[in-house]
């Protein structure tokens, strides 16, 4: 199978389902320039020039727009480069778009509008462009919330989102673009819902989302060398989110840590953390995990991020002490940060 | 200037008749809601029956309507079934939302009433989104958002009118004046000598100031409006001057609760500019019905009502097994 990289599966997922759909478009800012969304959007605005078009940044009204497209039968994306900018669209993916089928009975049909916005990670983006909103999202019934992490996630799950009924929000980490994969050249949607086992082990769960899913992947492979045996999944979508996969994982090994993109405060990972509690706990042989960022705002500056943003190696640390392995020594396993903004 | 959409005999008499229908509704909701039986807070349009029966007049069901808070109006002047409403006033399993929606989230698809909701402003956009989607298919159909004062101090407003504006969208925005939010005056609001339309042309945006009590004048600048959007002329606001009667939500009069913020000779003055008396006024005047015609279809309207009402109450409510349908 051939090699792409992440932003080029979404590219591509993208593309050939506009090839199949004619009701799919694509707004937002700069979605049409040569940049076209760190490469997303270039193929689709050169194939398809009527429907992938710019936008002014009015994030509130533009989902509102998505919206009233959906209701008269188109299947419109919506592109935020950094999704921070997405908490000016709230009202409408909450109050409207999340309960569109619910409170109008199923009268109103259905919206199948998708949401894509951009987590910014590092090189000291700040504040404003580092969070993720996936914990919030998923909070509400109604909304699909996925976080591809592979490329060939990225385009199964892009491809589900265009062809489902749901309003579908995919997150895209911007460390994750220029990662690389097979990826099949087939369209084949990956169902929702259903969780990735990235790597098969016995003494240990990490569940993880998004990049840190990636960083899990690497510090269980680099662990196998001491003989550490880590089970890695990605639940791939939040909500959906495939608890079975999550239980009997935590059954099979007996300890869990669960690792986010966000911080662990009323967050993914102590849902995750009390869904354990609550179905699995007789299976549990040491306190759960959690391994998120920092609980403050996104700092700038580069020594105070290095604090701020776990790693393979934070992960693997963590590894090593609920394993009460401390023959282990520290070793250096973080992979070179590629990214060089400017965002 | 546009065309003239002066009233013929036929159309004066069957938007005065929906006038007395819409007016008979939520006068019967406001009479028999005390009762404690319909559990879903009701924002009554009595008074401003003439915005929604002049522009959605002018409308067909291949149209796309988003309404508000205060939506019945628009539900019913689009052809949407009493029995509904009041079965979704009741919480019925045969609601215009099957019981999940209650008075402010309402719909009837096959009329070309999408949707209303209850956050000010947000079903503006949602209306511009469905003029870009007839855009793009390059069909003939309209979107029109009908939205209150209050919502013009919302942002998403000028975010949609700058929107439709840059893209030349079919879209009418229809603002109901009512002077009133909740029970905030316009002089807390909006600063002195504030003009809607003003800001609407602004944005380059065709706009006029109408008397929304006048279902002829209503009807014409709709049909302008609308005639010029399926055209290709783009985007119209229309600024409709009207008056809510009744309390911001709930069945009373503000003065029989004691509220002072405003004051009952106001409302009686706009009583006097009562959008059914214009018309009743109009009809008679040019001999196209008389008094006692025109009492008997009151008469009648009024039993039909009540019985759509009763009906509607001996109606199913769902099954408590329903409650996770429709949620993805």
């Amino acid at each position: 199978m051939r090699i792409l990289k992440y932003k080029d599966a979404l590219s591509e997922a993208t593309v050939q389902s506009m090839a199949i759909d004619k009701n799919i478009f694509i707004t937002g800012i700069a979605v049409d320039y040569p940049s076209g969304i760190f490469g997303t959007t270039v193929e689709a605005a050169r194939r398809f020039p009527d429907r992938v078009f710019d936008a002014p940044a009015m994030e509130n009204a533009l989902t509102g727009i998505a919206i009233g497209a959906a209701a008269v039968g188109k299947r419109p994306i919506i592109v935020h480069p950094r999704n921070d900018f997405m908490f000016l669209a709230l009202d409408q993916l909450i109050n409207l778009a999340a309960k569109w089928r619910y409170m109008y009975g199923g009268n109103a049909g259905s919206l199948p509008i998708v949401t894509r916005a951009v987590i910014g990670r590092g090189w000291g983006q700040g504040a404003t462009h580092s969070q993720s909103l996936h914990s919030i999202l998923a909070h509400f019934p109604g909304l699909n919330v996925i976080m591809p992490a592979f490329p060939d996630d990225a385009k199964g799950l892009m491809a589900q989102a265009l062809r489902g009924n749901s309003p579908t929000i995919i997150l895209e980490h911007r460390s994750l673009f220029d990662t690389e994969g097979h990826v099949p050249e087939e369209l084949t949607p990956i169902e929702f819902g259903k969780a990735r086992v990235l790597k098969k082990g016995t003494d240990l769960t990490i569940v993880a989302s998004s990049f840190m899913a990636y960083e899990a992947l690497h510090a269980a492979e680099e662990l196998e060398r001491y003989g550490l045996s880590v089970e890695v999944i990605d639940p791939r979508t939040i909500r959906p989110l495939d608890r079975e996969a999550i239980i009997q994982s935590v059954a099979k090994t007996g300890r869990l840590i669960v690792s986010d993109v966000s911080w662990d405060f009323c967050g993914f990972s102590a849902e995750v953390s009390a869904m354990v509690a609550e179905q699995a706990f007789e299976h549990l042989k040491a306190p759960i995990k959690r391994i998120c960022m920092a609980d403050c705002p996104a700092p700038v500056s580069s020594v105070l991020e290095a604090s701020f943003y776990p790693r393979a190696s934070t992960l693997a640390k963590a590894v090593v002490q609920m394993l009460d392995r401390h023959d282990i020594p520290e070793f250096a396993i973080d992979r070179n940060d590629n990214f060089k903004g400017p965002y | 200037m546009g065309k003239t959409f002066s009233l013929d005999k036929n159309q004066a008499i069957e938007m005065h008749k929906a006038l007395v229908k819409l007016r008979g509704v939520e006068e019967y909701i406001s009479k028999i809601y005390p009762q404690q039986e319909m559990r879903t807070p009701v924002h009554l349009g009595t008074g401003q029956e003439a915005v929604a029966v002049g522009v959605c007049s002018a409308l067909t069901k291949n149209d796309a309507v988003y309404s508000h808070h205060r939506c019945h109006n628009h539900y019913l002047a689009m052809g949407g079934s009493v029995r509904a409403l009041a079965a979704e006033l009741y919480g019925r399993e045969t609601g215009a939302s099957r019981g999940r929606g209650g008075s402010v989230h309402l719909t009837d698809r096959q009329n070309g009433f999408v949707v209303s909701s209850a956050i000010l402003g947000e079903t503006i956009a949602c209306a511009v989104g469905s003029s870009l989607a007839f855009a793009m298919d390059k069909s003939k159909n309209v979107a029109v958002s009908f939205f209150g004062d209050a919502a013009c101090e919302e942002g998403i407003l000028y975010e949609s009118l700058n929107y439709a504006a840059i893209k030349n969208l079919p879209v009418i925005f229809v603002c109901e004046n009512n002077l009133y939010s909740t029970e905030s005056s316009l002089s807390v609001r909006q600063p002195a000598g504030t003009s809607l339309v003003e800001r609407a042309r602004a944005f380059k945006v065709e706009a006029s100031l109408i008397d929304g009590n006048n279902v002829a004048s209503v009807f014409e600048a709709a049909s302008n409006a609308i005639d010029r959007a399926r055209n290709g002329g783009g985007p119209s606001f229309l600024e409709l001057n009207t008056y809510r009667w009744r309390e911001h939500v709930g069945p009373h009069f503000d003065h029989d609760l004691g509220r002072t913020y405003r004051d009952p000779a106001e409302l009686v003055q706009w009583m006097d500019q009562c959008p059914i008396k214009q018309s009743k006024a109009n009809l008679i005047e040019k001999n196209y019905c008389t008094s006692v015609e025109l009492e008997k279809f009151g008469e009648e309207i009024e039993s039909q009502i009540a019985s759509e009402f009763d009906q509607a109450k001996l109606d199913r409510f769902p099954d408590v097994e329903t409650l996770f349908d429709n949620v993805f």
